[in-house]
């Protein structure tokens, strides 16, 4: 069957505000569901609360907006009862950095087929404009007229640390990066973060303007491309090499071609992914985009199924009577 | 004196004529409770549990009560390290593990310090002379030695040397060091056995079967266990043997079973009759977990269990999977139940499938958490925020779980309802023999799965069958059923987001009007009362069982009084008015401070008389019996 973006359409009225940044990812997933070979009825998305949670309503596929931080949860009861489907969890900052930061990171150890895209607004927008866990230090809100006392998470690091096997970082502008990293995410079999930058014009308006500026955009974007080496810049005049066990940004005419970081996405150690997603910690000047890890390790639903398999296999299909005399039996007369 | 009586028998145990059997008296009883207490580390419960197995393959009737010390590591020989199994073994329909223990094994000081003050007058104390060291004796608080100070007097005391003949048994079994004087419990046991003339095969199959794969350990258990039996019948010091003859149960396959097994089982029936893989979602809690580690070894039977990062999330994961169309559990205990509220409406908003199983514990916090209690009954029927309803349906009894377990999921599935399965600390832990059911005489449940579109080419997630109210179950991969749920409010038919102020008044009352209806599909309670009472005692959960035979106390003292036992708490039964309307007095005992009571006051206006009691110990039939008769006046 092949699909059009107006199949994964509802006719549900888009209620976010005008120029948000959610209207455009929304288009980019719509347009690359249409594009895919799964059919329709197998595309579960689940999502918590805020702004980007009301995202299923939106996608005319099986959906569930569910609770303040829970979609990993959700998601993970769906993709465990059904290995066979695609599932799909969409959540802010907030939602999912916040109030189900726990959540968020067994559902990345444990690797289960879920692909978790990652609005980052760097507010809470739903609540009307207090700080979120990705909001810079000393931001000044309605819960913060003093400026913000919290240090933020950097959650393409948070991801890697929680043993994330796909993490990958994109922006709402552009349509195209989105797509592609959409497609790699959800080819990797296992859980999948993708940290979208999404302005917030109304609560946070131009707080990647780093990234998005015309200007700003061809210096900053440091564009990770596994098998190439790490250089960017207006001129692709800065370069990313080791320095004492870190990774830095150098002039490139400064320093050897051959000391250039090779990226490998596909590194079974995590410490280059992590030392790239350390060069910036927000997007506030030179920041990495694209994917910073792709590893495969076994996958949590797959691996269940396989167990209730080889258990069946193995002693035979579970009868319910021999059960209950297992623990031995006695008649009476 | 005694807590259960022979409905027929008199208040007093009787002993029977003793017989003589070469040299050794027998005694012939009705029934007898017998405790075994130690350090956590001597194998009470092991031992108990061996010893149940021998009685019901013998044929008693029995009823058990394992006590665990709350702390896993409290340190050898104190007071707060005592374990604890009791069991009560009978001739006859027995329903309660008994008050005063005729006979307890003491295998140290601080076990002999714990339970002695329960042990009936002339009782059997077997105690492990060799644990009565100065040390054992300070840790324990005794200032002088009990077993030469005077404290024994009036008990029937065998003090054994179960450390030397443990040693000497084990010998050549290929066990050494610390490791010998684990198998003293079996040498206990084995001396036991012999008490109540039981033979030691069934515990010596058991034994070679458990530890098929330790040659050493289990010879050591088999030389202790013999070496336990055959000095009951060389040593002198023993001259009397115990029996207590075969009980008569309806005719039928019986099997030993505790609380929390028997609910996981009727867990997996309710698959098997709804032909729905059973997913169980669960973050380890006492007294839960054993729920979660029995599912986990059943995955040929397709059941697959999940345990969580937390009570949410495992709470969550049970979500997602009855919206992809699974037999969804999850279970805890009270202050896991707390935490799963928020998704639990959830869940009721959706209408979706869902069990919640609540093995109850003393609370609140952590309270008392290896002690039973009833007191989350409020927060099963009303805990949620919002309006929503929902089915509580409460176990009775171990076997009774089974059962429980299968209405649980029955009503679940039928109406598209989360349902709470109130168990508790008791019911999880005792054991009971349990008549098998006849499987195959078991109703297959209806499952209101969408068979397609139902509104032209559309699908409508919460149209709804009109007689039970339930909406129909399209799960993801079913063509042309994609839709949204949430938790915003739906509007009625579409499921769409409404905040429209009619619309949710009116799925309010539907909602409400759906769990209400199920009082029409669920047994009326039946009242036992041979001699139209005045007097109605109502029980739920554990209790019952020290309800109905303290009932049956009062009864032998001439008292007239009824009983009903309430599985269905929200809704009550249909027939609730017509029985309390037509006794005088209403008498609800309860293990917490009167919920149950509040519940039947405000919802039939009603006086009750409650009787309540949070100590972590289950009623006995005497507490019961002696406020049916204050009420009678006696
Ligand atoms: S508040 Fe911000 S994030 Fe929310 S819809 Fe409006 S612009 Fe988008």
């Amino acid at each position: 069957m092949s699909y059009t973006r107006v199949d994964f359409q509802t006719d549900q009225e888009v209620r976010w505000c005008p120029g948000c940044g959610d209207y455009t990812i929304l288009a980019a997933v719509q347009n690359f569901m249409a594009g895919l070979d799964i059919e329709r009825e197998n595309v579960v998305f689940v999502s918590g609360i805020g702004c980007a949670a009301r995202f299923p309503y939106y996608m005319n596929t099986y959906g569930m907006h569910s609770i303040h931080g829970r979609a990993p949860a959700i998601a993970t009861g769906v993709a465990i009862a059904n290995p066979r489907l695609s599932v799909w969890v969409v959540g802010g900052d907030g939602d999912l950095l916040s109030i189900g930061g726990n959540h968020l990171i067994h559902a990345l150890r444990r690797n289960v087929d879920l692909t978790i895209l990652l609005f980052n607004n760097q507010i809470y927008g739903l609540t009307k404009g207090q700080y979120s866990p990705t909001s810079e230090p000393g931001k000044a809100t309605k819960s913060s007229p003093a400026g913000s006392l919290d240090y933020p998470f950097n959650p393409v690091s948070l991801a890697i640390g929680a043993e994330a096997t796909f993490v990958a970082r994109t922006l709402d502008m552009d349509r195209n990066h989105t797509t592609s990293m959409l497609k790699a995410a959800h080819q990797h079999r296992g859980s999948s973060l993708i940290e979208i930058y999404q302005n917030c014009n109304v609560f946070n308006d131009k707080a990647f303007i780093a990234l998005t500026g015309k200007q700003e955009r061809r210096e900053n974007r440091i564009n990770l491309v596994h098998g190439e080496p790490i250089v960017f810049g207006a001129d692709r005049e800065k370069a990313v090499v080791w320095e004492e066990g870190r990774a830095v940004i150098v002039n490139r005419a400064s320093v050897d071609p051959s000391r250039i970081i090779v990226h490998n996405a596909h590194a079974e150690d995590a410490s280059q992914a992590f030392a790239l997603s350390r060069l910036a910690h927000g997007p506030y000047g030179p920041t990495p985009l694209g994917i910073f890890r792709d590893v495969y390790r076994p996958v949590y639903d797959d691996a269940l199924e396989d167990q209730v398999t080889r258990s069946k296999a193995a002693r035979g299909n579970g009868d319910l009577g021999k059960l209950l005399t297992s623990l031995g039996t006695w008649t009476v007369e | 004196m005694d807590n259960e009586n022979h409905t027929t028998g008199s208040a007093e145990p009787h002993l029977g004529a003793p017989e003589d059997a070469g040299g050794v008296r027998v005694d012939t009883q009705d029934r007898m409770v017998i405790r075994f207490a130690g350090d956590s580390g001597d194998g009470m419960q092991l031992a108990g549990n061996r010893f149940t197995d021998a009685a019901a393959i013998f044929g008693n009737d029995l009823a058990t009560l394992p006590t665990f010390p709350a702390e896993i590591r409290a340190p050898a020989g104190t007071l707060p390290g005592v374990s604890s199994f009791q069991i009560q073994i009978a001739d006859w329909d027995i329903l309660t593990p008994g008050g005063e223990p005729g006979v307890l094994v003491a295998m140290n000081p601080a076990a002999l310090m714990v339970h002695l003050e329960d042990v009936r007058e002339g009782g059997i104390l077997l105690i492990n002379e060799e644990a009565f060291d100065e040390r054992n004796l300070y840790k324990a608080g005794f200032e002088s030695n009990p077993l030469d100070d005077g404290t024994l007097a009036g008990f029937d005391v065998h003090l054994v040397p179960m450390e030397t003949l443990t040693k000497a048994a084990v010998k050549g079994s290929g066990v050494s060091g610390r490791a010998v004087l684990r198998s003293k419990n079996f040498l206990a046991l084995g001396l036991l056995l012999w008490m109540f003339g039981r033979e030691t095969e069934v515990t010596a199959r058991w034994v070679e079967k458990k530890f098929a794969k330790m040659e050493a350990v289990k010879n050591a258990n088999l030389a202790a266990l013999k070496a336990g039996y055959n000095y009951g019948i060389t040593t002198e010091s023993f001259s009397r043997q115990i029996e207590v003859r075969p009980a008569s149960l309806p005719p039928g396959t019986y099997t030993n079973v505790n609380g929390n097994t028997a609910l996981a089982w009727g867990l997996i029936a309710g698959s098997q009759l709804s032909g729905l893989p059973l997913f169980y979602a669960s973050y380890p809690i006492t007294p839960a977990s054993d729920i979660l580690h029995e599912l986990a070894r059943r995955q040929n039977f397709g059941v697959k269990t999940f345990q969580a990062e937390d009570e949410i999330a495992a709470a969550g994961v049970a979500l997602g999977a009855a919206f992809t169309g699974a037999l969804a559990v999850t279970g805890t205990s009270g202050p896991g139940l707390s935490l799963k509220g928020e998704t639990i409406s959830l869940a009721m908003t959706t209408e979706l499938p869902m069990i919640i199983v609540d093995v109850q514990r003393g609370g609140p916090s952590t309270g008392l958490p290896t002690k039973p209690e009833q007191s989350d009954l409020f927060l099963a029927v009303w805990g949620r925020h919002g309006e929503s309803p929902l089915p509580v349906v409460a176990a009775s009894s171990p076997s009774d779980a089974f059962e429980s377990a299968v209405e649980a999921c029955r009503i679940a599935l039928k109406y598209m309802t989360p349902v709470i399965l109130l168990s508790d600390g008791y019911i999880a832990t005792a054991a009971e023999p349990w008549r098998l059911p006849d499987l195959a005489g078991l109703p297959r449940f209806e499952v209101p799965f969408a068979a397609g579109p139902n509104a032209g080419d559309r699908f409508l997630p919460y149209l709804r069958n009109m007689e039970t109210m339930a909406r129909q179950w399209a799960v993801p991969g079913m063509p042309g059923l994609e839709h949204r749920i949430g938790g915003i409010e739906k509007e009625e038919t579409t499921g769409n987001i409404s905040y429209d102020p009619e619309n949710h008044q009116l799925m309010t009352d539907i909602r409400a009007w759906k769990v209400a209806n199920i009082a029409n599909d669920i047994p009326e309670i039946e009242v036992d009362d041979p001699d139209g009472a005045d007097l109605l005692v109502l029980s739920w959960g554990s209790t019952s069982s020290a309800i109905r035979a303290g009932v049956g106390n009062a009864r032998n003292e001439g008292i007239e009084v009824a009983h009903a036992r309430i599985r269905y708490l929200s809704p009550f039964p249909a027939n609730m008015p017509t029985v309390l309307s037509s006794y005088k007095q209403v008498l609800i005992p309860e293990m917490n401070n009167g919920q149950l009571s509040r519940l039947v006051k405000a919802e039939f206006v009603t006086p009750v008389i409650s009787l309540n009691k949070v100590t972590g110990v289950p009623f006995t039939a005497q507490e019961i019996a002696a406020k049916i008769m204050e009420l009678a006046g006696r």
